[in-house]
């Protein structure tokens, strides 16, 4: 008997060497893994990224009265009620309590109404579709994405890029997308957050970025065999070097329709390039493709409201 | 004995009846869902025609007062057979299947106009959402004949039995849920088509 | 004459290759080891044709097992690649091929594997736990099985000849119209679905029916264990949703085949409306899936703790809360298609309010528990890892039910992780919770309890594993269903955690396959003789282990809740009261079930490969089935008294010797 429960201690010892032994072995290889890590989503570059990030780690902190009490009751009661405890009082028919029961109706219940107070408001200041403002005029960015590539026209620039959007720092971007290819998620991280692109209408984006940088973009969204290389670089540079790529840019090979639906047929991982834009009405024409007819314009408005 | 089986046979009667009403709760939910998507496709004709230039609204009136009156035949039928008259059944199911014959020719003859004028389904959504609203409907209507004439033949074969009352129940329920659909069809798509 | 289908519809690389080998090296082993064994009779007249709820059951669980099995290869598959394709690296599969392994991991896992195991489960207890002999309609229910199984045959075709989808899981258009996906990969997705959808709507009134009518006396809703509650819930949800999936999947075929233009991206057609369609549907689903599971757990926490339910009616008003509020919070899946603030505000909102009748679900169980004498078998662990996954699954969907955030980690890794941590956490857990618990009332033998427990441990830390590191690199902007990357990301590291994560979980399976094997060896020790192996509480436990086929020889009166835990107490000491019998009728088996499934695979089939004449075969095949059968007489064996007492007595006399 003595002896039996001697080698179970020892069994019981050896599970947690080895559980220990694991836990420094998965944290250990979650480190190495995370060795280089960084986070768009927290490194931030703009207002509108910067606000989501608080707003992540706000709901997040706020998230923590639910997890702690459940985690501590479901650990504190399981030890406390174990059939082996004899000195736990059994109580096997006590199934109701209204206090209790209002509580966790009520408290959880407050908690949502705050975070709703939350949702409402930060819906609204961070919605895609509301321009931003200071007191530089904002840049206005035609985004079509392709199969599998990103094109920026620049409409009052007269110029356009694929791959690589630029613009200058601490100046609002209005970014007008649509798709001529299946649906597709502009997303810059660093700046804020996605919005969808689709065939035959707008969706709108305004972010800022409040230094200068090279930040990654990419599509969200699945859309066929070359998804994964839709990615592209947002360039936020000083008003000056936007103004000599502007200019530099105007003196390169032309962009018009034809050499459009060159640029349109499928392609995979496709370089950056840059063209000085012929063609002022590209966007508009891209989005009638759509429309066989022009009468049908009244359902193809992207916003709901 | 005999009193334990009556009893089963009134306890699968109700469950039957409880398992016809929730499967035309979800056929329900399937015409509420294709009119959504009616709805929502009305205007995108994508330049072709719209309902107003489309839709003949006497033509479609004489098909909606066919299958308000196969409903009232579907009724005497059902009225026929609990006064245990197998012919006087037989018969108002008979009126009723031609009556939905008709209707269902008068939609035929419809699409086929429709199509011959060159306003096909793949003319635009709007006209893709029509026909298979309608064309859905229609096909709910011809399962509802086939029903109907295999009811006749166990009629002639079998007389009023508990099985066939109870089938005749059941079919009663599925043609005016079809007649309460066809209204929503005629006011959602014809009458309000035809106005705007 | 065979439409499209020609011999290039065969595959060509070797990893495809494998998977067709697979599906047709393991269909011919079953059909060698039928005839080796001789058991084609014994296999049509025991299981196929079979209208017991119970049998049914069983064969949904092994038919969702295998495609869990499938699920997971694709899940490994998509893990090495994600693993290896950093910068030049290619990794295993080509674009092409990975999208259609992740379209068929989502599918395989949602549709035949989460709904498999649901309604196995249901048929194997829910007419136990009301006290009742049958569902509502066995014949229906065979036929929701063999439809099932049509699309199960039509999903593993596509491995063999042709392709499977690459649009991901739901498809959505205008990728998976015509002209962007050609080929048959989304047909075979479209009609896999349509059919097994269509056997579930079936099923959701059939189980509807059951639980409405086919209560034990004295059984009133309100003294319905709550298991049977969250069959309800769910079922009427299948009955609102399943519908819309229904015309949606109607619609995009329309599109594909007959040129309409729902969804197309001309011609008036609107994507947008089938992203709506289809969460109108998905979202509802999600909730199918897991309210089982909820009663899963409830009866579990109730039974270890020996004591009664907390909060029974707060459970069934909670229950009712999800079932409504599930309907009205799907545009939260795509807040990024550019609707309003006000628009995105309150499907936000609604999305959080679902958080507070789960809160009190969970609070419920943990006073469940409190005052118990809590016994940790295998169910009760699954039960407390669940309460972790699913609380911290829970906070990441309210962390993403505010719009603003869920602009940031939409489509990114971070979302993968949240549904699979619900998914995961809670439906697969709460199944394996429930197969433990109501193992030895199937098969009437309890499963390896060590076994299990490492089986638990394993599934736990793998899940972890390959779970969190995806949170982590969905806030690295790590987007879904990449098949490369650039190296300069810093990615790959946690590609390789999550990899072995799933590694670990494989080792999970292994020892459930593990634990199957002994626990049938050593199934004489382990026999469950008196019929109630856990200090149950519920109807089911209050007859024989496995129960015969006609469930309970006396239809048992309730009175209260815990109906079986009060007959307990009422008869301690006393001796049970001398019983009489009566005749039971049982309804025959039928083959005209499967024949409705096989002549819907052909419908599938031919519609798939456009051949239409075998599509009309399928249509008026089934025509004819249905007359045949509704013209036939009930078809119906009766059990007399005099052999319903005799097996009721080799049931119990076969438990005394077993005891002795």
């Amino acid at each position: 008997m003595l002896h039996s429960k001697k080698r179970f201690r020892l069994r019981r010892r050896y599970k947690i060497l080895i559980s220990l032994f694991a836990g420094c072995v998965i944290v250990s290889v979650m480190a190495f893994a995370l060795q280089n890590a960084h986070f768009p989503v927290f490194d931030t570059a703009g207002e509108v990224a910067n606000k989501q990030r608080d707003l992540i780690i706000f709901t997040s902190i706020l998230s923590l009265v639910i997890i702690v009490p459940v985690f501590g009751l479901l650990f504190g009661i399981a030890w406390r009620f174990r059939a082996t405890n004899t000195k736990a009082k059994y109580r096997p028919n006590w199934d109701h309590s209204r206090v209790a029961e209002t509580i966790w109706w009520g408290l959880p219940g407050l908690l949502i109404v705050f975070l709703s107070v939350i949702i409402w408001t930060s819906s609204h200041e961070l919605d895609p579709y509301r321009p931003l403002t200071n007191n530089k005029p904002a840049v206005t960015v035609q985004v079509v994405s392709l199969q599998w590539k990103w094109l920026f026209i620049y409409p009052d620039q007269k110029i356009a890029s694929v791959n690589v959007v630029q613009f200058p720092e601490d100046t609002p971007v209005n970014f007008v997308i649509t798709a001529d290819s299946p649906m597709n998620s502009f997303w810059i991280p660093q700046l804020g957050g996605q919005v969808y692109a689709m065939n035959g209408m707008t969706t709108k984006l305004h972010l800022i970025a409040d230094r200068t940088g090279n930040f990654r973009g990419s599509s969200a969204n699945l859309s066929g065999e070359g998804f994964a290389g839709m990615k592209f670089t947002a360039r936020s540079t000083s008003e000056q070097d936007f103004e000599n790529w502007v200019t530099k840019n105007q003196t390169a090979q032309t962009l018009d329709w034809a050499k459009y639906e060159e640029l349109a047929k499928p392609s995979k991982d496709q370089p950056e390039s840059v063209y000085a834009l012929n063609d002022s009405g590209l966007y508009d024409k891209v989005i009638e493709k759509y429309m066989s007819e022009h009468s049908s314009t009244k359902m193809k408005s992207g916003h709901a409201n | 004995m005999v009193l334990s089986h009556a009893r089963e046979r009134i306890e699968s009667d109700i469950k039957v009846t409880l398992g016809f009403w929730l499967y035309l709760m979800t056929d329900c939910i399937l015409f509420a869902t294709l009119f959504a998507v009616y709805v929502v496709m009305q205007p995108a004709t994508a330049g072709g025609p719209s309902g107003a230039e489309l839709f003949d609204l006497p033509f479609v009136l004489g098909e909606t007062l066919l299958l308000l009156f196969s409903s009232f035949t579907c009724g005497l039928a059902l009225l026929a057979a609990r006064a245990r008259s197998k012919n006087q059944t037989i018969a108002w199911l008979l009126v009723t299947v031609g009556l939905g014959c008709a209707f269902l020719s008068m939609e035929l003859y419809e699409f086929i106009h429709l199509i011959n004028e060159g306003f096909g389904w793949q003319r635009s959504g709007f006209l893709s959402a029509f026909f298979v609203l309608v064309g859905t409907h229609g096909l709910h209507i011809l399962v509802g004949i086939l029903w109907a004439v295999t009811m006749i033949v166990r009629l002639s074969r079998e007389g009023l039995t508990h099985s066939t009352n109870r089938k005749l129940t059941l079919f009663s329920m599925f043609w005016h849920f079809l007649d309460v659909i066809w209204i929503f069809i005629f006011t959602i798509v014809y009458m309000i088509g035809a106005i705007s | 004459m065979l439409g499209n289908l020609t011999l290039d519809a065969l595959p060509h690389d070797p990893i495809a290759g494998g998977g067709a080998a697979m599906v047709v090296g393991g269909g011919l082993t079953i059909v060698i080891a039928l005839f080796v064994t001789k058991r084609w009779t014994w296999l049509w007249k025991e299981w196929l044709t079979s209208l017991d709820p119970k049998r049914i059951g069983i064969m949904y669980l092994i038919v969702a097992l295998a495609m869990l099995l499938r699920g997971f290869a694709d899940a490994l598959m998509i893990r090495t690649q994600q693993a290896l394709a950093s910068g030049d690296a290619a990794g295993i599969l080509t674009s092409d091929h990975f999208q259609q392994v992740f379209s068929a991991h989502g599918t395989i896992m949602i549709f035949f594997v989460a709904m498999g195991l649901i309604f196995g489960i249901i048929n194997l207890i829910l007419p136990l736990q009301l006290g009742s002999r049958d569902v509502a309609f066995p014949f229906l229910n065979s036929v929701s099985f063999w439809l099932f199984i049509a699309g199960f045959i039509l999903i593993n075709a596509s491995l063999v000849i042709g392709e499977f989808s690459a649009a991901g899981w739901l498809a959505y258009p205008p990728l998976s119209g015509i002209e962007y996906s050609p080929g048959v990969g989304v047909d075979y997705w479209i009609w896999a679905l349509q059919i097994s959808g269509i056997g579930s709507l079936l099923s959701g009134i059939n189980f509807m029916v059951t639980i409405f009518k086919m209560r034990a006396p004295g059984m009133t809703l309100m003294k319905m264990p709550i298991f049977a509650w969250s069959v309800l819930c769910s079922m009427s949800l299948v009955a609102f949703a399943f519908p819309i999936l229904t015309v949606t999947l109607t619609l995009l075929s329309l599109d594909r085949l007959l040129g309409m233009h729902f969804f197309t991206s001309d011609m008036g057609g609107n994507p947008m409306m089938y992203i709506n369609l289809i969460w109108a549907w998905g979202h509802p689903e999600v909730y199918i899936l897991v309210l089982p599971a909820f009663g899963i757990f409830s009866e579990i926490v109730a039974t270890f703790s020996s004591k009664r339910l907390f909060g029974y009616a707060s459970m069934v008003w909670a229950l009712g809360a999800i079932t409504v509020l599930s309907f009205i919070v799907w545009l939260h899946h795509f807040f990024t298609m550019g609707a309003g603030a006000n628009v995105n505000a309150f499907f936000g909102i609604m999305t959080a309010v679902i958080a507070i009748p789960t809160g009190v679900k969970i609070f419920n169980w943990l006073f469940t528990m409190y005052g118990g004498r809590i016994r940790f078998t295998t169910p009760m662990l699954w039960f407390m890892g669940f309460v972790v996954t699913f609380t911290l699954g829970g906070v990441t969907g309210v962390l993403m039910s505010v719009p603003a955030i869920d602009f940031q980690v939409h489509n990114s890794l971070f979302l993968i992780a949240h549904f699979h941590t619900m998914i995961i956490g809670g439906v697969v857990f709460g199944f394996f919770a429930g197969f433990t618990y109501w193992f030895p009332k199937i098969f009437g033998f309890k499963l390896n309890e060590r076994l299990g427990v490492y089986a638990f441990w394993l599934w736990l830390i793998g899940f972890l594993m390959a779970f969190v590191p995806l949170y982590i690199l969905g806030l690295m902007g790590a987007t879904r269903r990449l098949d490369h990357y650039d190296a300069s990301l810093g990615w790959q590291g946690l590609f390789v955690v999550a990899g072995i994560g799933v590694l670990v979980l494989g080792l999970g399976v292994l020892c459930q396959i593990a634990q199957l094997v002994v626990s049938i060896r050593q199934r004489n020790q382990n026999r469950d003789t008196t019929g109630d192996p856990w200090g149950g509480r519920t109807l089911e436990w209050a007859t024989p282990s496995p129960a015969p086929i006609y469930n309970f020889a006396q239809v048992p009166e309730v009175t209260s809740r815990d109906a079986f835990w009060m007959m307990k107490e009422r008869q301690r000491g006393a001796s049970a009261p001398r019983k009489s019998f009566s005749p039971i009728t049982i309804p025959n088996n039928s083959s005209l079930g499967v024949a409705i499934g096989m002549l819907s695979f052909l419908i599938g089939f031919g519609l798939i490969w456009h051949i239409f004449w075998l599509a009309c075969v399928g249509i008026v095949g089934i025509i004819i089935v249905i007359l045949i059968r509704t013209t036939g007489d009930e078809d119906e064996t009766e059990l007399s008294a005099v052999e319903v007492e005799r097996i009721d007595a080799a049931a119990r006399h076969e438990t005394r010797k077993k005891r002795a």
